[in-house]
């Protein structure tokens, strides 16, 4: 560990939670419909998107008419996307002549980029042509990442409203937000990274002959624009199969530093906005501050890991151990990869810029704690928030049944139908993630797949699930993913994660909307201040830390100490 | 129907994000980029004094003969530095295969030079395509690529600084050595006797 390590870990951090408050206070304008400066551009597109869809924007929603329009627009991309990935060996900009895929990886992929989680069971430079990338793949990072800030904005509203019943309009909300926020900052950062040598060409390959006279083919193709909202739209899904270890994606320090603060700031964003809308902005502070300490802790935590010696360096002759380099590229070494780690493990985007299957057990092993924490540290964009809010429901009536008094949150009494689609929230991610993997444990066709048996094998198959159903989408890269089973059940997964999560929030959201907004008094408990952020640590952490620490103590912890006797 | 009174918003919305985002978006960045960044746009190539291009400035390749500065071992592909299969080889720290893999690196590199060796010579990178080594696997090389040009140390590490990249801002990042940058500045320097 060096001191420039730590400065840099602390320096992408704090940048990256200041810029969540410009950006919030901006996506609040956007989500009240209120003047911006890109009006006279954006406006019109705007107005012909409602006209050519025959939507009225102003025509509020209840929650089962939002929660539809979210369910129908995920459907048709999912069919979109689907077809164009089975098809793609006859259409257009396909230079390298890639066939289509198979049913069960075009059934896991479109399912994959609709939700926002982005696994990849496939390569991309050696499976996707230029226009499944773009007109495909690039369509969803903006689509799913435009869903998830639209169901936030919708529930700012439900704690805003007295005794209301709308939620706002789902079309205008996607619209919205597509056209005055993940666009332009796209557009314009795109040009950034391209500065910095990130490709932008319809070409697919250039061939090289190399100093010594051998013959090397590099891969190309329009690179930039789907980088860049592949990170600001949390999606991670890469144009590569290395993902953001890939120079093309990440050529050097300054480009990680943005990719790093791109994934992770607008999330923060959103808590801020929700605190705008939902006239709440110190309780919303509380909220960053809990995302905050959670993914700070982690990436000390995994620096420290990554620094550690490995039985593999300290044994061969004449190495030295540390740090553990296996994965990680030099440009980047232990810190840029320490800290990228937790912030896309936290945020649920799951782009990588090293191998998480290389680290060190503990190391590794946080970034899947971070995952089972539920992605909300600052999760994904809009789902993070939701998830935030979710657990600060369970905090307030946690809180509640210790004093005997119904809780109330924002203003908002938190009665058995809340907390109950709170709960039902919470539950579907363990119970689909520790379901599948307790199959996947003992099933030969699944453990066919597997590269490591014992605890790590194990903690292969625990990363898989928690990263499909929590949307996350990195990986374990060993586990060989391109199978029927693993497809299909990556797949259930991630919708499961996705839908079965947002739908139990629209209806705790249409259930807030309809309660009358109460004023604080004495006996309500104080939502904003240190006593809280401690009591939502409290949850977070004994939610994700009980239900999952069985399987953690046989696969990371284990490992761990295994690690530790052979490193002697 | 409640659902089907979306059926008509869903349908167009996503034509309309697929032209949009998916067609306008990527195409106006192409256009644009070919035009104000043609290097960084198409991959930043770099080329001999015959135009052939001999590699990018930010992709790996392997490099054999003791005259040149040799790069990380590579995970991409059968033979490492496949830039059309990027990968990071995906061993666990416990995995024997890493041990076995790593062993045999190390007795070669040993017999080479009897300076410790950095641990980045040993490892695979993520991509399988890291385009530099550290500037203290570069400096264990000097000796090695000086005896088989015929060059001073001194200039072979003049020549490995000019390639070598410091932190931005000086605490973010690592420093690093582009190995193509060195192995061009070494042929147009000392060619090699025999090339091939």
């Amino acid at each position: 560990m060096t001191w420039q390590g730590w400065a840099e870990i602390a320096f992408t951090l704090s940048v990256t939670i200041a810029l969540g408050w410009p950006l919030g206070l901006y996506m609040a304008r956007v989500w009240t419909g209120q003047k911006t400066w890109l009006d006279p551009v954006a406006h019109p597109i705007e107005r012909g998107f409602y006209a050519l869809c025959g939507v009225k924007p102003d025509e509020g929603q209840g929650w089962l008419g939002y929660a539809s329009a979210f369910l129908m627009f995920s459907g048709a991309g999912f069919l979109l996307l689907y077809l164009i990935l089975r098809v793609q060996g006859v259409l257009p900009l396909n230079p390298l002549h890639f066939a289509g895929m198979s049913p069960h990886l075009a059934f896991n992929t479109a399912i994959s980029f609709v939700t926002n989680t982005n696994w990849q069971s496939y390569a991309g430079e050696s499976t996707l042509s230029n226009l499944s990338q773009m007109a495909g793949l690039t369509v969803q990072n903006f689509a799913s990442a435009a869903a998830g800030i639209a169901v936030a904005a919708a529930l700012a509203r439900a704690f805003a409203a007295n005794r209301g019943e709308k939620l706002g309009n789902f079309w205008a909300d996607l619209t919205r937000v597509t056209l005055y926020i993940l666009l332009p900052i796209s557009l314009v950062l795109a040009f950034v990274l391209l500065a910095q040598g990130i490709p932008q060409t319809l070409a697919a390959s250039v061939d090289a002959k190399t100093l010594e006279g051998a013959k090397q083919t590099l891969v190309v193709g329009p690179v930039a624009s789907q980088e860049i909202i592949k990170q600001l739209g949390t999606n991670g899904g890469g144009f590569f199969n290395a993902n953001s270890a890939h120079p093309f994606e990440n050529p050097n320090a300054w480009s990680n530093l943005i990719e790093e603060i791109v994934m992770n700031a607008l999330a923060f964003g959103v808590f801020i906005a929700f605190g705008v809308v939902a006239f709440a902005r110190k309780e919303a502070r509380a909220l960053v501050a809990a995302a905050a300490i959670i993914v700070s802790s982690a990436a000390a935590l995994i620096y420290v890991n990554e620094t550690l010696p490995t039985p593999a360096l300290v044994h061969a002759q004449h190495v030295v151990a540390t740090p553990n380099m296996e994965g990680k590229e030099v440009r980047f070494g232990a810190p840029s990869s320490s800290v990228w780690t937790a912030m896309t493990t936290g945020a649920s985007d799951g782009g990588v810029n090293a191998m998480h299957e290389s680290y060190t057990p503990l190391g590794g092993g946080i970034a899947l704690f971070l995952i089972k924490l539920g992605e909300m540290t600052p999760g994904g964009v809009g789902s993070g928030l939701y998830g935030m809010v979710v657990m600060a429901i369970i905090a307030v009536f946690v809180a509640g049944l210790m004093v005997g008094r119904t809780p109330e949150y924002l203003g908002k009494k938190v009665e058995a139908r809340e907390v109950k689609f709170a709960v039902l929230a919470t539950l579907i991610l363990p119970t689909a993630l520790l379901g599948f993997a307790a199959i996947a444990a003992v099933l030969p066709e699944a453990l066919k797949g597997l590269s490591a048996n014992g605890p790590h094998g194990l903690t292969e198959i625990l990363y898989a699930y928690g990263s499909a159903v929590g949307n996350n989408g990195s990986a374990f890269a060993g586990l060989t993913a391109n199978a029927p089973w693993w497809d299909t059940t990556l797949g259930i997964a991630m919708g499961l994660g996705r839908f079965a999560y947002a739908i139990p929030v629209l209806a705790m959201a249409g259930s807030i909307a309809a309660k009358p907004k109460l004023a604080p008094t004495a006996g309500t408990l104080p939502t904003n201040g240190l006593q809280f952020v401690l009591l939502l640590l409290g949850v977070i952490l004994i939610l994700g830390g009980l239900q999952y620490f069985p399987p953690l103590a046989l696969g990371p912890i284990v490992e761990h100490f295994q690690m530790l006797s052979a490193n002697r | 129907m409640n659902m089907l009174q979306h059926l008509r918003p869903a349908l167009v919305m996503m034509v309309l994000f697929t032209v949009v985002t998916g067609v306008v978006y990527p195409l106006v960045v192409t256009g644009v980029a070919q035009v104000a960044l043609p290097y960084q746009a198409n991959g930043s190539l770099l080329k001999d004094a015959h135009g052939q291009v001999v590699g990018s400035a930010l992709i790996g390749q392997n490099f054999a003969g003791p005259g040149y500065l040799h790069p990380r071992p590579s995970a991409a592909g059968t033979n490492g530095y496949d830039a059309t299969n990027s990968s990071g080889s995906n061993l666990g720290p416990m995995d024997k295969k890493l041990a076995d893999r790593i062993n045999g690196d190390a007795k070669t590199l040993n017999a080479e030079s009897s300076a410790p060796i950095p641990a980045d010579a040993v490892t695979t990178s993520g991509s399988g395509l890291d385009p530099d080594v550290t500037p203290a696997n570069a400096a264990r090389q000097i000796p090695r690529i000086a005896k088989a040009r015929g060059m001073a140390n001194d200039a072979v590490m003049a020549i490995i600084g000019r390639a070598t990249e410091q932190p931005a801002l000086g605490f973010i990042g690592q420093p690093h050595v582009n190995v193509l940058l060195v192995n061009r500045a070494l042929d147009a320097v000392r060619p090699l006797p025999h090339r091939s």
